[in-house]
């Protein structure tokens, strides 16, 4: 380890995990997911979330994920907290309690900074932060490049009927907006999902999906879909089980005037099911 | 008790009348209380260490596998009963809700129909799980579902689920109203043994 990565705060030291996992290349090497125990509840009850960055599909042989950002919210709308959070060696986990009858959405939600500079001395060094503490780079740091993380990792659960209060954009980063309901997705029936940044559709997006059970197969058999005009892709999956969807963008378009480009990425796992 | 001014009008009605009515009634009545539905289902009995019976929906669906009405809903309603997603809380297996928790095990009927429904039981619906064997329904045409049936083409269709087992869907084509007596059968290969459906005019 050089004096760079010493340098990197142990409470944003997950940011690192998440962040490769936007990096295009790294892409295949490190997937945030959050694994509901199951997601189509006949009532309302209790499910259990288990969340690691790995490379396989779904399986906790890497890293936890951190789960200091998780949201949730409830059928209206309001946050519904999480309880019996454990953060161990491969995995977190947490449950929810589905006490209303609808769809739930689980979203690890993050938001940072992220700078490369040399020092007055010519030392490079990296920094991760918030516009609040971008202070920490020294006034006279040279060649300072900030790029602004905007990271969004979801899963949808329903007790009873399903219903859209929390399928709406809330306008920050890279979203997705179902067309089909997240928890009604079954076998070789279409899928179309809209992705929107900023709250406006997103044409031109490459969106990646690849079958769980990754250790079980000799390929990752990944499938790459384009949205559309409309920010829209249809797809098919024919095999029940659960899937892991990704898709980033970069741009310039940042909201703190010292970052000088803009990363947002979009993170999903949905369940397969039967016909 | 009727009324004995009642008696006395019904007595002055005209020879027409009192020949016309009841014939029509006849007619009427004759034709709802012919046409109707019997189904059999058959559980087949299974040798297996543990056995469970099965949870099963039949409902009636049209040729795109649209909903249209349910014919019965079998579940394990004890343990308290009542409940269903309408319900608060609620966990593990019991607890108060009878099996209710299991219902989207039916999982065609519960994306068809079950999630959609409010409160469990459903009445005239909901009943008991049953044992193995061959189960006999009768759906008189004048009655739900089949009385607002509107003509056309449509299917029945069997679901079963079973705790520690599999789950089969068994679907049967038929037309309503019939034009003869149809006898009509699908077989399961699994949790279904033979449903026979015999639609009279």
């Amino acid at each position: 380890m050089n004096r760079t990565h010493k340098r990197v705060a142990p409470a944003v030291a997950f940011l690192a995990l998440a962040l490769t996992a936007a990096l295009p290349f790294a892409a295949e090497a490190h997937r945030p997911f959050i694994v509901p125990s199951e997601t189509v509840l006949a009532r309302p009850g209790w499910v259990t979330f288990d969340g690691a960055v790995s490379n396989d599909l779904f399986y906790f042989n890497h890293q936890p994920l951190r789960l200091d950002n998780v949201q949730v919210l409830g059928p209206d709308g309001q946050p519904v907290e999480i309880q019996n959070s454990n953060t161990g060696k491969f995995r977190s986990t947490f449950d929810v309690q589905l006490q209303k009858q609808g769809t739930y959405k689980v979203a690890l939600v993050n938001n940072s900074l992220n700078a490369q500079y040399e020092t007055a001395a010519g030392e490079r060094r990296r920094w991760r932060g918030t516009p609040e503490t971008i202070g920490e780079i020294p006034a006279d740091a040279k060649n300072v490049q900030i790029t602004q993380q905007q990271q969004r990792n979801e899963t949808f659960v329903t007790a009873g009927k399903p219903n859209d209060a929390v399928l709406k954009p809330t306008g920050v980063g890279l979203e997705l907006v179902p067309v089909t309901h997240p928890n009604d997705l079954v076998a070789g029936e279409p899928i179309s999902f809209k992705f929107y940044l900023d709250g406006k559709p997103a044409a031109g997006v490459e969106v990646d999906v690849v079958p769980g059970g990754t250790r079980w197969r000799d390929k990752q058999n990944e499938n790459k879909y384009t949205t559309d005009k409309d920010g829209q892709i249809t797809m098919t999956w024919t095999t029940p089980g659960m899937y892991w969807l990704q898709a980033d963008i970069q741009d310039d378009k940042t909201s703190v005037k010292q970052a000088k480009s803009r990363r947002a990425s979009y993170v999903a796992t949905f369940e397969l099911l039967p016909p | 008790m009727r009324s004995p001014l009642r008696s006395a009008r019904i007595a002055s009605l005209t020879m027409a009348h009192a020949l016309a009515l009841p014939l029509a009634l006849g007619m009427v009545a004759g034709v709802a209380s012919a046409a109707e539905m019997n189904i059999s289902v058959e559980l087949p009995k299974l040798d297996v260490a543990e056995y469970h019976r099965p949870y099963v929906a039949m409902w009636i669906e049209r040729e795109d596998q649209s909903f249209v009405a349910n014919f019965s809903l079998w579940y394990q309603q004890k343990r308290g009963g009542g409940g269903g997603p309408g319900a608060a809380g609620g966990e593990g297996g019991g607890g108060g809700e009878g099996g209710t928790k299991w219902l989207n095990e039916l999982r065609t009927w519960w994306r068809k129909n079950g999630r959609e429904q409010t409160r469990f039981p459903i009445d005239g619906i909901t009943g008991p799980t049953k044992p193995a064997g061959i189960q006999q329904m009768k759906f008189p045409g004048d009655k739900a579902p089949l009385a607002s049936l509107a003509p056309g083409k449509y299917r029945l269709v069997v679901e079963a689920a079973r705790e520690g087992g599999g789950r089969e869907v068994v679907r049967v084509p038929f037309e309503w109203p019939a034009k003869s007596a149809q006898s009509l059968t699908g077989k399961g290969a699994s949790e279904l043994g033979t449903v026979a459906l015999n639609v009279s005019p």
